[in-house]
């Protein structure tokens, strides 16, 4: 993709024009959003008529403080539809064709079709390739069975990313093709599955016989797991990035708590606990710093393994966040006021900063889970980016029906 | 804007590691290490001559190349990568930093152009009974005639005992000054001290009524002094950044041709995840320097320096010193060995994570201006 050049000022001109013509404090937001795209601001690195302008990614920074600095509502990407807008927008472009590009991704900018990402399965968790749901041909259409676990957001999406198995007597990797599923397919059975805090943010999702056109795999027939790499990378990336603001963030929540609470404690806690809170500050700091320099230094186009810095050194620094947090709050973190009553998470939780704390320590504990665990974030940067050798694979060769599972 | 790296960063960067690469191998290292002197006076020359390396931030009208903190700490980086051995860390950072930021009209343009041609070696001298705030300096300078007389101990000088200028700090009735003394003046006592880290040199300076010239701009220099050391600590943060990438670098290797058990040894997940673990801290360590580095060239902000210079001098003491650490576990009984270079980074990073002060009092004082 070539990149175009656009000076800040031009650009904060453009948003100025899209203001004028819908304003988010004004319209509701599809509308907003879906004007925002059509002015190709919505992920200026898109191309033109894709939501975007053909610039540089980072550039994208500079649209969305011209909306905050202008507005005061902000709609946050991450809140309206994280995977379509982090791994879906990016998936089809790379890999869909026009029909699709046209269609889909600019109802995952506003929003309008929420996206989930199909890969986990009760067997096949950091070793996504080696999943057993079964896609088969029959005439223009694949048919899948299967189970799919952990699926983030599935009860509410229109569009499921979805990797199945299409030839079982190749090597794993090779056996595997990547499909649009239709959420309201007949067959898509999805039930919630209850995790640490009492809610479901993720599901269980049933594929009994479900049927999918064939014209809705994205890549070849075999392809699928280079397309599922594509979608991995932009997930990491999306998950390592800290937060944009200095200060802002979990270490901010931290800080506030601090000062609400730092007079409870003895002399002597008081200096370890703010030593602590110290070098957690400089490390959030360092880890926005380096998503900084890691988008002055990127080139347009999908993100390559190096996002997984971010996305480890996020996952670890976050769950020490929270976990001081619960310190800092002192004996009244025996207290968890939110209750566990099994249910889905409601849009916005009434949280106050104590008990948002308390949710986030428990929370905090699937970041080095979701979107891959820290143990195979360090085997990526160990293999992919400093290029020390692979473990002895047992399962590399072989077809994937020959592979011991359990 | 923090990290606008252009391609004149880049040349300057594979310049002078090329030099480097030429000039301070290994081998270069441990001769120079092994001796009182502690560097080349052959190399410093050429330094200056086809490099122009001992100018970098002297200002062009003193005879140097007028460039910035985040071209210096390009520089630096590349010297922590290579275990440089020279006074380049006194006499091109902080006594530039000194006089550029303190000296008066005269002693500029005296003293900087020498520096920049190669031909001088100043350092400077603050440090009493290991307290590294400039503020908390009590030598005293007593007035004779148009001179000061000094008289007092100066600790961990770096290159104290061979620098031909010696810039020190201490206090005219209340006032912080700075005091140039000529390195072979009468009155002086100088001491190689044991270091150890015997790559870099440090000196013990013994003042007994000393003659010296006052050579700042005039009134109480505090601000100005302070305002250099953290420059001082910013470039030195690169030179651990780029430390920490060597030992990295070095593990990583090691690790992809040692075999046992028939394998690689990074084909092993203890090994591999640490080295992924030390490549974080890399990365980290870079952006904390070039942040530090950046606020200095383009704040007009002196808080917000500081609190980067804070941020960069704690995270990377530490996380050189831990990669050191690990690279020596990481090539096991070898990385033990005097003949191994593990141990020569082990050492430097275990001091320049002291001087200047360690991590937790820069924490302290960055909790301090957070109001943490
Ligand atoms: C909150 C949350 C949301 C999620 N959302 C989604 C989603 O929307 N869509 C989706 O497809 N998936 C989702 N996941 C699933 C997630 O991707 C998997 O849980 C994850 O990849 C780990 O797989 P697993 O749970 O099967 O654990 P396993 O793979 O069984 O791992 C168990 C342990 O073994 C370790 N391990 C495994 N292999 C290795 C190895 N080679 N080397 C070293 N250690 C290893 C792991 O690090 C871990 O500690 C979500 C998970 C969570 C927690």
């Amino acid at each position: 993709m070539a990149q175009v050049e656009m000076s800040g000022k031009d650009l904060r001109g453009r948003v100025q024009a899209l203001l004028k013509e819908a304003h988010p404090d004004q319209v509701d937001q599809f509308t907003f959003r879906g004007k925002q795209w059509d002015h190709g601001l919505a992920m200026v690195h898109f191309p033109e008529g894709l939501g975007g302008l053909g610039l540089n990614p980072k550039m994208q920074g500079i649209v969305n403080d011209e909306i905050r600095k202008n507005a005061k509502t902000f709609y946050e990407d991450l809140n309206i539809n994280p995977i379509g807008i982090g791994m879906g927008a990016p998936v089809v472009l790379t890999y869909g064709t026009e029909e699709m590009k046209k269609t889909l991704i600019k109802r995952i900018f506003t929003g309008e079709d929420i996206w989930c990402q199909l890969f986990s399965e009760p067997s096949a968790g950091s070793d996504v390739a080696g999943l057993s749901s079964r896609a088969v041909r029959d005439g223009d259409d694949w048919v899948v069975n299967g189970q799919k676990v952990w699926t983030t957001l599935a009860h509410v999406s229109k569009w499921g990313m979805l990797v199945s198995r299409t030839d079982p007597d190749v090597p794993k990797h090779k056996g595997m093709s990547y499909f649009l599923l239709d959420m309201e397919a007949p067959g898509v059975d999805v039930r919630p599955l209850y995790q640490i805090t009492g809610e479901a943010e993720f599901n269980e999702v049933f594929l009994n016989d479900v049927r999918i056109p064939n014209e809705r795999m994205l890549g070849a027939e075999g392809d699928g797991w280079k397309v599922a790499i594509t979608t991995l990378m932009n997930e990491r990336t999306a998950l390592g990035g800290g937060s944009g603001r200095k200060g802002g963030g979990p270490i901010g929540t931290l800080m506030n708590l601090w000062k609400e609470n730092s007079s409870k404690h003895s002399n002597a806690s008081k200096a370890v606990l703010r030593d602590h809170i110290t070098q957690l500050y400089i490390k959030s700091e360092l880890l926005r710093f380096t998503s900084q320099r890691a988008r002055a230094a990127a080139k347009s186009g999908n993100p390559g393994p190096e996002g997984s810095v971010g996305k480890l050194a996020q996952a670890e620094l976050y769950k020490k966040v929270w976990e001081c947090g619960l310190d800092v709050i002192g004996s009244d973190s025996l207290i968890y006021e939110p209750g566990y009553e099994l249910k889905r998470p409601e849009a916005a939780e009434k949280h106050t900063p104590l008990t948002y704390a308390k949710y986030q320590f428990l929370r905090s504990r699937a970041n080095s889970i979701e979107g891959g665990t820290s143990e195979i974030m360090r085997n990526i940067l160990g293999e992919r980016v400093l290029g020390l050798p692979g473990e002895p694979r047992v399962d590399k060769d072989i077809a994937w029906k020959d592979v011991p599972r359990g | 804007m923090d990290f606008a790296f252009t391609e004149e960063h880049e040349e300057l960067r594979q310049t002078v590691r090329r030099f480097l690469e030429d000039k301070s191998d290994e081998q270069a290292v441990r001769g120079l290490m092994a001796t009182d002197r502690g560097y080349s006076e052959e190399l410093w020359s050429q330094m200056a001559e086809q490099m122009a390396l001992q100018g970098m931030v002297v200002p062009e009208q003193y005879g140097g190349n007028g460039f910035g903190p985040v071209e210096l700490s390009i520089v630096m980086e590349e010297m922590g990568r290579a275990l440089f051995c020279a006074p380049y860390l006194s006499t091109a950072v902080f006594a530039v930093n000194a006089l550029v930021l303190a000296g008066s009209e005269e002693a500029k343009s005296e003293l900087l152009a020498p520096i920049a041609a190669g031909q001088s070696v100043t350092t400077v001298a603050y440090v009493e009974d290991g307290d590294w705030d400039v503020a908390s300096v009590s030598m005293k300078a007593e007035k004779d005639g148009e001179a000061y007389r000094l008289t007092g101990t100066k600790s961990y000088v770096l290159d104290g005992h061979i620098a031909d200028t010696i810039l020190v700090l201490a206090r005219a009735g209340g006032e912080l000054g700075l005091f140039r003394v000529e390195g072979g003046a009468d009155n002086l006592k100088r001491e190689l001290l044991p270091t150890l880290d015997t790559t870099r040199k440090l000196a013990s300076l013994e003042f007994t009524g000393t003659h010296a010239t006052r050579v700042d701009s005039g009134g109480d220099q505090t601000d100005a002094l302070a305002k250099a050391v953290t420059r001082t600590i910013i470039a030195l943060a690169a030179e651990q950044a780029g430390g920490t990438r060597r030992c990295l670098d070095e593990s990583t290797e090691f690790a992809k041709t040692r075999m046992q058990f028939g394998r690689a040894i990074g084909s092993f997940q203890a090994i591999k995840h640490r080295c992924a673990d030390m490549l974080v801290e890399a990365e980290f360590s870079k952006s904390a320097a070039f942040h530090a580095a950046f606020r200095a060239a383009e704040s007009t902000d002196e808080a917000e320096v500081r609190a980067a210079a804070h941020i960069a001098k704690s995270y990377c003491s530490e996380a050189f010193f831990n990669t050191t650490a690990e690279t020596i576990q990481v090539h096991g009984g070898m990385g033990f060995t005097w003949e191994h270079v593990a141990h020569l980074f082990f050492k430097r990073a275990k001091s320049s994570s002291t001087m200047f002060g360690d991590p937790v009092e820069h924490r302290e004082q960055l909790a301090t201006q957070l109001g943490i």
